[in-house]
């Protein structure tokens, strides 16, 4: 089995060195072949392990010794579970399909395979991540996975838009990185090592120790380390205020936003919390601080959704909210429901995004849903398939996102810690906003007149099946991913993995009622938010297939609301000019005064001056004429015979 | 004792005899034969080397490969060499950078070779006597004699500004370095006659002399460091250096100052270490933060790598007076990492200098549309020097971040900006430079790396990789110094 676990990270690192190293000399279809065959490789070895550890087996141990020094040692080592062998599956399930789907996007760039390398890479790196038996590979993992975000959100490199936002989300990601190496760093100093078991077992020991970072003000380490922790996942999970480079991530090509800014790498950060859930448990604030976070992303970011034209947008922010949603789960110590929702979201919005770029290209790069409509006559299985997902994304009992979505609604209701009632009030009311902007791209984008140019529409056509092939099969668990909430979320399925306080049983207590998935549907629709959710596709259906002028006239009358939402709230702009601007105008006047006036001017040149006018006023006496010096003989002889003479 | 082959004066010596052999060659008529010479020396100066590492005992902190012989009876002055594990990786890193120096000027110097090529391989072989020496006045004479080459390198082939630099350094240099040879004549008496560095270590010195000796020591080490506020000569100085200069001067010379703070400031003065290190660690601490910031603005592409060096140096020193094995570890692997690293940077400027002769980033702009190999070096390097987990940057940091909390939480938050500020300004700059369309005709001609070029990158991001990913073999030849260092530094000696 130890084999299988090294096979898991290293077969598409291996795919990645080829496709990277050797691409040029075995061309494109090779490269592809190559990388696709060992992610495949990868995929088979995470269900053998899956369904290994179905029985029982887990593992901890380390592969080798990354470092020692003083007394700790730091392990590269995988721990293999229920949470990891299940993020094992989905991300490289996902990442299979998108190997394939990549096929029939980028087949005519000229970076084929480089972008194939990159996925791979990708590939590798995700799995170091949730494999992970350490705080320090997490973070090894963790880094890794944003350059690669990096590298693919820059991939077209000649598009100052593309360039600019690689930048900006690997900053943004740096500033959450900061949090959590701090985390780490008092991880390390209060428990001596960075090995997860170790770190889980003494921490229930340290919940009394406090830590005075402002004198006067003492903190719970546990706290501490918590908040610094979860800075990170609001950095890598685009929590709010640390999430927007997700958005103007989308600048990279349709795959990756699929794979890494939706399914995998985003969910890296609530991946972290459900799997540090021994520590989360004992700090209430920095629980009650995530709730708070992600009830606030969830639903202003999917407030923004609603009134963004540009489909791949639409579909960003509506991972932002879903994301909130996950983040709302954690604070609520539902951990196997945050971590189940992560797994129909993978599903259900990978299909939403490769569905967009299917639409993408059928459209020729145009990515405006204005100038679309009509699409589901041209498109039948983009159509359906992304009808699907979008069913998924709302909500609507049988489909995944229905379970998921239910079970953390109703964990926050029954929670019980500070901030429960805000963040229940979002996750409720952005079941509406969730259905409504979701319906309004599907209607958009589908149904109605078509938008297009003439020449645009001279050329519709389904996308190939590298493309279609790969939303048919993530379809499958878009619908039937939920039915197995029953041993995910309320069963022992995560066993030991994740570790809830009795006093925040809210996903017992839910389990308590759970009678199998009929009965969740039949009861749900009695629920507010089943009918939430058929209000938001009614509203989108009235309102983008029959009404269609209410739009601009909603539009007109609240420009002030909608010049907020399309701008974001301004937060681009804050931080544009608080932080970049800010650190530019400091260095400036650091540099301009500090270096070149003050050092170099005042005490290096100072210095040298001075030198320079000693030297000038001293010169006068050695000129170098002899009568100068006679002279001077002179006066001198004068001067010391007047002395003597008196 | 039994008579052991003097290895290391033939480390030492070795490249000096080269660097002679490579100067008698003479005018550019022989620059063929003057380039092999000194390439066969260098790699030569390498393989020599690596018994060094090879049958080195990681678990004694005693000096290995001694050699002792009466120098000036009169003064008891000896030649009195041996490494430990704080000499020996730095000796081995100035090894590996000679030969890459040679490969970087092999074809862009084009006149008064045999000088340039013998004036590299003659200072590898004073830096390495400077790190293997265990006399103070031996150390003496090494340490001020590496300036002369590096004065030459600059002020000879170096940019327009060479003069004006060249001085800069020189004095600045020299002014820290008389200080402590007062140093060095106050312990030769306290001693009673000794110039044995080892001796010094065990010297009880009131409190007051060791603050003295101290920052008398300090000025030399922190100028060579450099530490902020005697910073300024360096980016002037790598801004007229030419490539190899630049490279030598960041991956080798700054470490100078850094090795003499281990094996003189914290071992003769731990009492005035401890008593000064709230002020040696904010000065550290300016520098990675004032300096991450002033680095952020800078529009030439050398002095941006330049300001870079001292933000990283900054770790270095920081590192030092935290007193725990993290901080102190990871100060010697930042030191190593950042030769490799700083190098790295430096010879890719060097490359695109080369081609267009200009240093600016606002002259480039669409690089990787016309050399992208070269641009995937570049991305490896910017994220090394961005701290990239997995490549050498983030280990040293890392160490010294996880060992300055111990210390202070707040020391920890300002050196770990470090990842925010460091990405901030090396990957800006490499966006403007590297990415975006080809910007002008300038651009429009380049050509991507050559062989050489790709040889000498290939082993920095070799290098740059496998200390990211495996430094358990660089921190294990260290464990048994450090460890011993650190309790002789935690013991007063009052």
């Amino acid at each position: 089995m130890q084999k299988l676990y090294l096979l898991v990270p290293l077969a598409p690192l291996l795919g990645a060195l080829i496709a990277g190293l050797l691409g040029r000399f075995i061309g494109p279809v090779w490269s592809h072949r190559a990388t696709i065959a060992l992610v495949f490789v990868s995929l088979l070895a995470s269900v053998v392990i899956f369904f290994d550890v179905l029985e029982g087996n887990t593992y901890n141990g380390s592969v080798y010794t990354w470092l020692v020094t003083g007394d700790t040692r730091f392990e590269i080592g995988f721990l293999i579970d229920q949470l990891s062998s299940t993020m094992m599956v989905v991300v490289s399930l996902v990442s299979l399909m998108v190997h394939i789907y990549t096929i029939g996007y980028m087949h005519d760039d000229p970076g084929y395979q480089r972008f194939f390398s990159y996925i791979s890479l990708f590939t590798f790196s995700m799995m170091m991540l949730v494999m992970s038996n350490n705080f320090l590979q997490l973070f090894f993992g963790w880094e890794a996975v944003g350059l690669v975000s990096y590298l693919l959100i820059g991939f077209w490199y000649t598009r100052p838009t593309a360039i600019y936002a690689n930048l900006k989300a690997f900053l943004v990601n740096r500033v959450g990185d900061f949090g959590f190496l701090l985390g780490i760093a008092l991880v390390l100093m209060y428990f001596g090592t960075l090995d997860y078991s170790t770190v889980f077992v003494q921490a229930p020991n340290k919940t009394d120790e406090m830590i005075e970072v402002i004198p006067g003000i003492s903190w719970l380490v546990i706290t501490l380390i918590c908040i610094l922790l979860f800075v990170g996942a609001m950095g890598k999970s685009a929590q709010f205020p640390l999430h927007v480079w997700l958005p103007d991530s989308m600048e990279g090509p349709t795959p990756i936003s699929a794979l890494i800014h939706a399914a995998t790498m985003v969910t890296a950060g609530i991946f972290m919390v459900a799997r540090m859930s021994p520590l989360f448990e004992l700090s209430e604030t920095a629980l009650s601080v995530i709730l708070i976070v992600g009830g606030i992303t969830t639903l202003f970011m999917a407030l923004v959704a609603v009134v963004q034209n540009d489909i791949k947008r639409v579909v960003a922010y509506s991972t932002l909210s879903q994301l909130g949603y996950m983040t709302v789960a954690l604070g609520a110590s539902a951990y196997s429901a945050a971590i189940f929702h992560l797994m129909t979201h993978a599903f259900f919005k990978a299909v939403l995004f490769l569905g967009a770029g299917s639409v993408i290209i059928a459209m020729h790069h145009e990515q405006n849903m204005q100038k679309m409509g009509g699409l589901k006559n041209y498109m039948p299985i983009t159509y359906w398939t992304m009808f699907i997902a979008a069913l998924a994304s709302a909500g609507v009992p049988g489909f995944s996102g229905f379970f998921s979505k239910d079970a953390i609604i109703e964990a926050v209701h029954f929670a019980d810690i500070p901030g429960t009632g805000f963040a229940y009030f979002c996750v409720l009311v952005t079941v509406f906003v969730t259905a409504l902007y979701t319906f309004r791209l599907i209607f958009l984008t589908f149904h109605g007149q078509t938008r297009m140019d003439a020449h645009t529409k001279e050329h519709l056509h389904e996308s190939p099946w590298v493309v279609t092939m790969p939303l048919i099969v993530l379809a499958i668990p878009t619908i039937a991913a939920g039915w197995f909430i029953g041993s995910i979320v309320f069963g022992d399925y995560f066993n030991s993995a994740i570790h809830v306080l009795p006093q925040h049983n809210a996903i017992q207590k839910l389990g308590a009622e759970f009678n199998g998935i009929g009965e969740m549907m039949l009861h749900a629709l009695s629920t507010a938010p089943f009918w939430l959710s058929m209000a938001g596709i009614f509203t989108a259906w009235y309102l983008y297939t029959v009404r269609t002028d209410i739009p601009g006239k909603v539009k007109a009358y609240f420009g002030s609301v909608y010049n907020i939402l399309d701008r974001k709230y301004y937060i681009d702009e804050l931080y544009s000019w608080l932080f970049a601007g800010g650190s530019r105008a400091l260095g400036t006047t650091l540099w301009k005064y500090g270096d070149i006036k003050v050092i170099d001017g005042f005490f290096v040149n100072g210095t040298a001056r001075v030198v320079t006018l000693t030297a000038t006023i001293v010169r006068h006496f050695q000129t170098g004429y002899i009568y100068h010096y006679a002279f001077t003989m002179i006066v001198g002889i004068f001067v010391i015979l007047t002395l003597w003479l008196y | 004792m039994s008579f052991e082959f003097p290895l290391l004066s033939l480390i030492i010596w070795l490249p000096i005899v080269f660097g002679i052999a490579v100067f008698v060659t003479g005018d550019d008529r022989n620059a063929h034969l003057a380039r092999w010479i000194s390439l066969v020396g260098s790699v030569l100066g390498l393989l020599v080397a690596l018994p060094l590492y090879t049958g080195f005992d990681s678990t004694t902190s005693t000096m290995q490969f001694v050699e002792s012989h009466i120098w000036f009876e009169r003064f008891n002055v000896n030649y009195h060499i041996g490494v430990d594990g704080i000499s020996m990786p730095l000796i081995l890193l100035n090894c590996f950078i000679t030969p890459l120096v040679i490969g970087a000027g092999w074809e862009v110097i084009k006149e008064r070779v045999s000088q340039y090529m013998g004036a590299f391989l003659v200072m590898s072989g004073i830096v390495n006597g400077v790190f293997a020496s265990l006399d103070a006045m031996l150390f003496y004479v090494f340490w001020e004699a590496s300036l002369i080459p590096m004065f030459l390198i600059i002020g000879i082939w170096g940019g327009p500004n060479r003069v004006y630099a060249a001085i800069k350094f020189f004095l600045y240099t020299l002014l820290g370095s008389l200080l402590m040879l007062i140093a060095f004549i106050y312990l030769y008496q306290t001693s009673g006659g000794s110039f044995a560095i080892q001796d010094y270590h065990q010297l009880a010195i009131p409190l007051i002399p060791q603050i003295l000796i101290f920052v008398a020591f300090l000025l030399a080490f922190a100028v060579k460091v450099p530490m902020w506020p005697v910073h300024t000569w360096l980016p002037d100085a790598h801004v007229e250096a030419p490539t190899g200069g630049s490279v030598v001067l960041a991956a080798i010379l700054l470490k100078l100052g850094g090795y003499g703070f281990l094996r003189f400031s914290l071992p003769i003065a731990p009492d005035a270490s401890h008593f000064l290190a709230d002020m040696m660690i904010a000065l550290s601490l300016i520098a990675v933060v004032y300096i991450g910031l002033i680095a952020l603005m800078q529009v030439d592409m050398k002095k941006l790598i330049a300001y870079s060096s001292v933000a990283h140096m900054g770790f270095v020193t920081l590192g030092f007076f935290l007193f725990n094995s993290y901080g102190l570890e990871g100060a010697m692997v930042q030191m190593i990492s950042h030769g490799f690293i700083s190098g790295a940077m430096f010879l890719c400027v060097g490359i695109l200098y080369d081609r267009l002769h200009s240093r600016q980033i606002a002259d480039y702009g669409g690089v990787v549309n016309k050399m992208p190999t070269f641009a995937a070096f570049f991305m490896l390097f910017a994220m090394a020097n961005a701290g990239l987990p997995g490549t050498s940057g983030f280990v040293g940091e890392f160490m010294v971040i996880m060992g300055s909390i111990k210390a202070n939480f707040w020391y920890a938050f300002l050196a770990a900006t470090t990842l925010i500020f460091g990405a901030a300004y090396t990957l800006w700059m490499y966006k403007r430079v590297v990415f975006g369309a080809v910007t002008n005709s300038g651009v429009e001609g380049l050509e991507d790396i050559s062989k050489r070029e790709f040889a000498l990158l290939a082993i920095l991001a070799i290098s740059v990789l496998w200390i990211g990913v495996y430094p358990y073999p660089l921190t294990d030849v260290m464990h048994a110094t450090i460890d011993h260092l650190l309790i002789h530094v935690n013991n007063s000696k009052l």
